[in-house]
């Protein structure tokens, strides 16, 4: 299934997915509703610009200082009694996490929702080591049955519809088929909280982390991430660098705009704020609060021309619009994060040469700067990379070869009157070469173009 | 009032009616047309493939034809939305030439926002007929920001319905070169543009952009479908 796409066969997943009506009904439905969702939450809103100027400049003032954040963050964790790690790239930081629960003998884990622990393929490492780890998130307890990735990466599950979810379940689960939402959410309940009550570790990401309190905040929904969070007695988080704000002072424009752009809620039904691990009289919390900060490259974007990708607050709002998303679905990109945030962080995060195609996979609409909360120039540095694509040599050598005659062409009225004419001549071979692709969609060219019929 | 035209290559190459309509509708209003002669391409196919060096010989082409002071007017939403964003931007470590890009920049029109802006072309309005529903173009509502015009200029269509198209806003899958480095997708959109033309009951679907027109109208014959797809242009200038 998704293992065998990389982003460097974008074009045939593309087909692919493509060719797959339910997954393209499925999609279309989505994505229509998520859409209209945020509509209706942003609509009473009467400052939402204001609002998303200054969640932009918050996000800005994080990156213009991050290093600074991420000291004053590590030191106030660790005053509050967490135990932060920093942990340069993907490798180092799945080898802490698996240290310590080795360490603790931990061997059964319940997770929450984290997009960087699929970013740096956590639970593969983990099971590995003989540990169980079990996804709490309902589309991702779903897609960990189904042995696949998240597509979305606030709905993992989006390519799936309720008919496929219950034939899983009573085949994986051996429960009797059922396509009832509820029916299925019950069964996945019961089955996951007996995981949380036996379980010797809890990881989760972050949606954010405040550097003055040193806090982790998260905004989930279905009650599994407080679970993951507080019933175990370790609690173990897991977030990249750019997660920071720089105060919990900073929050309300953030606790409007991230559940609006995400899933067109007015407020997601938990926001949790966790600051260090239980200390004496607290009713709840983890006995051991560790936190792992991954960079996995972010610094080195941080230093670059497409920096700004790191304002991302990851609400998918991007995706939802995106005309190309929408059509291919998740996988298609082949890497952790799709749509348009999704292919500027997979070519930035794992370098041209393994995913240049997927910086083709946009038409520049920007449907998705419309809708970004936090103001990321997406379609801007979607051509950044475009443009570095054919600076470090990946495009295609007969498109190069194309463009360098075109640029001749352009400034040269003669020669581009004899492309014309020549595209004329041979527009029946043209045709029949490229019938299939953009020659068979194009009308012919005009006998007389018009500039030798202009005043 | 005089203005240079701007034909692009799409349009010079394929659709030369569409320019010949430009110039009818301008000259119409009063305009005297120039077209300035040498005129290629505005770069935007070499630009958002990722090109700079390419698009920037293009760019500095146009900058040497398009000279003077007079409004510079051309039939495309995506083309304009190029030399107003793009051009400057292109030319930000070369200072002559950037002034050179600011100064096209500052007079660059999309045809329908100086029909509407400049000549109030949409006060007097157009002999229409039929039902017709009309396909926003991405560069030339989001780039460029012209959403009303068009529409005051299809309201002002004597004889004619208008019918908006439902979706708002969304691509139709053309994207320049992505329409042949993606094709599948391309055609896909375009598929689901046209099923929303289908829907209006719409004869006629009409746009700024030769580009996006195209797509769509290879997606309207390939299910052999009677409903025309016309640039705004031709629409316009038909009954006058």
């Amino acid at each position: 299934m998704s293992d065998a796409q990389t982003s460097l066969s974008f074009r045939s997943n593309a087909v692919q997915a493509i060719g797959n009506a339910q997954l393209r009904a499925a999609m279309r439905h989505a994505t229509d509703t998520f859409g209209a969702k945020r509509a209706d939450a942003f609509a009473p809103v009467a400052d939402v610009e204001a609002m998303r100027d200054r969640a932009s400049a918050i996000r800005e003032e994080v990156l213009n200082n991050l290093p600074r954040y991420v000291d004053q963050f590590v030191a106030s964790a660790t005053r509050a009694g967490a135990t932060v790690h920093r942990a340069k790239d993907a490798a180092v930081a799945r080898e802490i996490i698996r240290k310590l629960l080795a360490d603790r003998g931990a061997r059964r884990i319940v997770k929450g929702k984290s997009m960087v622990s699929e970013e740096v393929d956590l639970n593969a490492h983990l099971e590995a080591s003989g540990m169980e780890v079990v996804e709490t998130d309902l589309g991702e307890y779903i897609i960990q049955l189904e042995r696949e990735t998240p597509s979305h990466i606030i709905v993992p599950a989006i390519h799936k519809n309720r008919q496929q979810v219950g034939k899983l379940f009573s085949e994986r689960l051996g429960v009797p088929y059922s396509d009832d939402p509820q029916v299925l959410t019950r069964i996945a309940r019961q089955v996951l909280r007996e995981k949380f009550l036996s379980a010797d570790a809890g990881i989760s990401g972050a949606n954010f982390a405040a550097a003055d309190t040193g806090s982790l905040v998260l905004f989930t929904n279905e009650g599994n991430g407080r679970m993951v969070t507080t019933v175990p007695p370790l609690h173990v988080a897991i977030l990249s660098i750019e997660k920071m704000i720089p105060s919990l002072a900073d929050f309300p424009d953030f606790i409007r705009l991230l559940p609006r752009s995400a899933t067109g809620q007015t407020m997601t039904s938990y926001v949790s704020v966790i600051t260090g691990p239980r200390k004496p009289g607290d009713a709840t919390g983890a006995k051991e609060l560790h936190i792992v900060l991954l960079d996995n490259g972010r610094t080195e974007i941080l230093g670059g021309e497409s920096r700004d990708i790191l304002k991302c607050i990851r609400c998918g709002a991007c995706m939802n619009v995106c005309p190309v998303y929408r059509t291919v679905g998740g996988h298609a990109y082949g890497w952790t994060y799709p749509g348009p945030m999704g292919l500027i962080l997979t070519t930035l995060l794992t370098g041209m040469a393994k995913s240049h195609p997927v910086v083709d996979a946009s038409t520049l609409c920007g449907a998705c700067v419309d809708v970004c909360p936090v103001r990321v120039p997406l379609v801007d540095i979607i051509l950044q990379l475009r443009h570095r694509k054919v600076r470090e040599g990946f495009s295609d050598p007969k498109e190069k070869a194309g463009m360098a005659l075109f640029g001749k062409a352009a400034a040269s009225p003669a020669l581009f009157a004899l492309g014309q004419r020549l595209a004329g001549w041979f527009w029946p071979v043209v045709r029949v070469l490229g019938g299939k692709d953009v020659a068979g969609r194009m009308p012919a060219p005009a006998k007389t173009p018009f500039h030798r019929k202009a005043p | 009032m005089r203005a240079q035209l701007f034909g692009t290559c799409l349009v010079d190459s394929f659709f030369p009616e569409v320019g010949e309509a430009t110039v009818k509708l301008l000259r119409r209003f009063g305009v005297t047309v120039t077209f300035p002669k040498g005129q290629t391409c505005c770069g935007q196919p070499a630009y958002n493939a990722g090109y700079q060096a390419e698009a920037r010989s293009a760019a500095g082409h146009f900058l040497s034809v398009f000279r003077g002071e007079d409004p510079i007017v051309t039939p495309s939403g995506s083309c304009a939305a190029m030399v107003k964003h793009h051009y400057p931007a292109l030319f930000r470590d070369d200072p002559k030439m950037r002034a050179a890009a600011e100064n096209a920049a500052g007079r660059v029109f999309e045809l329908s926002q100086f029909l509407v802006q400049v000549l109030r072309a949409h006060e007097k309005g157009f002999p229409g007929k039929g039902k017709v529903t009309y396909h926003s173009s991405c560069h030339l509502t989001r780039s460029l920001g012209v959403r009303e015009e068009p529409l005051l200029l299809l309201r002002s269509l004597r004889g004619a319905e208008f019918v908006p198209l439902p979706d708002g806003i969304r691509c139709c899958g053309f994207g320049g070169m992505f329409m042949a480095k993606l094709p599948e997708i391309s055609c896909a959109l375009a598929e689901e543009r046209a099923d929303s033309v289908v829907a209006t009951g719409a004869d006629t679907v009409t746009g700024c952009d030769a580009g996006c027109l195209m797509n769509i109208s290879d997606a309207m014959k390939k299910r052999g479908s009677p409903v025309r797809v016309a640039h705004l242009a031709s629409l316009l200038a038909e009954g006058i």
